[in-house]
């Protein structure tokens, strides 16, 4: 053991005004949420901050509601609840939650962690992208809110500023179908192989899309979304067209930036989400003209 | 030493009050401070589920909890379960069917099947399979685990057949 004496300062505010001003006094001060990230990286001395700030006693961070007709889910509702609580008004986002980890690390398990910790891993991540979610940040300077396709800057890189904190994620109801898919062990103690996630927007024609774990942050498939939204038949409802599900498949997969690691080769995982991506659609489409035909 | 923080819980019932180092975890507060050794620590990464406690009811690994965390929460450790020298129906369950070899995972698997039973998610095998997932047990007694799991629901009414 490391006889060299180094001490953490544990900050344990009460209230989110609280947490504001000590973050933007103790800018090194890492927050700590479910602490399914953080607890790996201090068990294993891969990381010693100076000081830990402990959101789990604010309240105002533990509760969900609906704002301005988006559902505001604060940063430290566990996963565990974004599916029971969640599941039929964002299902593609309680599809995810539900592959995190096991039941005892989605008990603990936040979206505000997978936001914080901005791994291109995150399975929140691609149906917060698909279902054109914004990330609500604070600091005491005020308040801002970011899309969340323009809130990953790298791995493990975010807009987050020092003094800032994320507070919630606002994510409209679903509209239509949603789908998230993942390749990776079923008994999901690994991390993906690679994840995508599928929102289709009937209200205004348009598709939403998520990449996961298939480049240094995770990602949209804009050409995809834009191909699939000018060639589904919204209205009709007719079946999707020859060749449709493999052009957009061909758009997802060239839209990641895949590397070779350990989980897999790029041209794997590039195969692998074409393959998501096509089925997804296919399940989507069929739940779209299925409920289009009875109402 | 240094700057240790003051932590109040309740631990299978009984408040206890102690002084925690802010980096201690809840696995190692349980066994080196409160002698709790019931629960183990098998990998220290959230993987395995061998450190399975209750915090206020709900199943979380206590390894990837810090001690100073649980201020004010009620834990229960599987030393908590049995009552007035009656083992609880899980752990009947698990000695009937000798849900286990060498049993190191056993109280993880035990306090991951009470509170998988008390959520509901024990209705069926597969049911029992998904939501105990979170329990590795290298000596693969699997099949005894999820009959003793479906074995205790039944008992208590937990499952729906
Ligand atoms: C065994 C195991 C399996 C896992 N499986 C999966 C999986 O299948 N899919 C998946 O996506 N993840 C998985 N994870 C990773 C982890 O569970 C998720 O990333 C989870 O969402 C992290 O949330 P948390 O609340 O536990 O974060 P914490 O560990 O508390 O925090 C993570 C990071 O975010 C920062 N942070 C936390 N909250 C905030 C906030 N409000 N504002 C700013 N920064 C913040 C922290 O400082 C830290 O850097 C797994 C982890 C383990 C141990
Ligand atoms: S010791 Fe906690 S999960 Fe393995
Ligand atoms: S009984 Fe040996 S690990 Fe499960």
């Amino acid at each position: 053991m490391n006889t060299a004496v180094s001490t953490m300062e544990f900050l344990r505010p009460a209230t989110l005004a609280e947490a504001l001003e000590t973050k933007a006094a103790h800018p090194e001060a890492v927050p700590l949420a479910g602490g399914t990230d953080l607890m790996v990286e201090l068990n294993f001395d891969r990381r010693r901050p100076p000081a830990l700030l402990d959101l789990t006693r604010i309240t105002e961070l533990a509760e969900w509601s609906e704002v301005d007709g988006h559902i505001r889910i604060g940063a430290t509702v566990p996963y565990a609840r974004i599916i029971t609580e969640l599941g039929s008004r964002l299902p593609g986002l309680a599809m995810a939650a539900r592959t995190v980890g096991s039941p005892q690390i989605r008990n603990r398990g936040t979206l505000g962690g997978n936001l914080g910790s901005a791994s291109p891993a995150g399975d929140g991540h691609p149906p917060l992208l698909a279902g054109h979610a914004t990330v609500e940040l604070a600091s005491v300077r005020g308040s801002r809110r970011v899309p969340v396709d323009a809130f990953f800057l790298g791995p493990k890189r975010s807009v987050v500023e020092p003094d800032e904190l994320v507070v919630a994620v606002r994510v409209p109801p679903a509209t239509g179908p949603q789908q998230f898919a993942k390749v990776g062990p079923r008994n999901a103690m690994v991390i993906a192989v690679c994840a995508f996630a599928l929102a289709l927007h009937p209200e205004n024609g348009t598709v939403g899309t998520g990449i996961g774990s298939a480049g240094p942050t995770p990602l949209r498939a804009r050409d995809a979304e834009e191909f699939l939204a000018a060639e589904l038949d919204w209205a009709g409802g007719r079946p999707l067209p020859e060749g449709v599900a493999e052009r957009f498949g061909e758009l997802v997969a060239a839209a990641a930036r895949p590397i070779d690691d350990v989980r897999g080769t790029a041209a794997y995982r590039g195969h692998a989400l074409a393959v998501l991506a096509r089925r997804t659609l296919t399940w989507a489409w069929r739940d779209h003209t299925g409920r289009g035909s009875c109402g | 030493m240094s700057n240790h923080v003051a932590v109040t819980v309740r631990v299978n019932g009984v408040d206890r009050e102690i002084e925690v180092d802010p980096r201690a975890t809840l696995t190692e507060t349980l066994r080196d401070r409160l002698g709790l050794t019931g629960t183990k620590k098998g990998c220290d990464r959230g993987e395995c589920g061998a450190c399975t406690v209750l915090v206020n009811g709900r199943r979380v690994l206590s390894c990837m909890t810090l001690a100073v965390t649980a201020h004010g929460a009620e834990v229960t450790t599987v030393e908590g379960l049995s009552s007035g020298g009656e083992l609880h129906p899980v752990q009947r369950a698990f000695l009937e069917n000798d849900a286990f070899q060498c049993g190191f995972c056993t109280p993880g698997q035990v306090m991951s099947a009470v509170a998988c039973i008390a959520e509901g998610h024990a209705t069926s095998d597969d049911e029992i399979r998904e939501w105990m997932s979170g329990n590795i047990c290298r000596c693969a007694a699997y099949p005894q685990i999820v009959a003793s799991v479906a074995k205790a629901a039944a008992e208590l009414g937990g499952a729906a057949r």
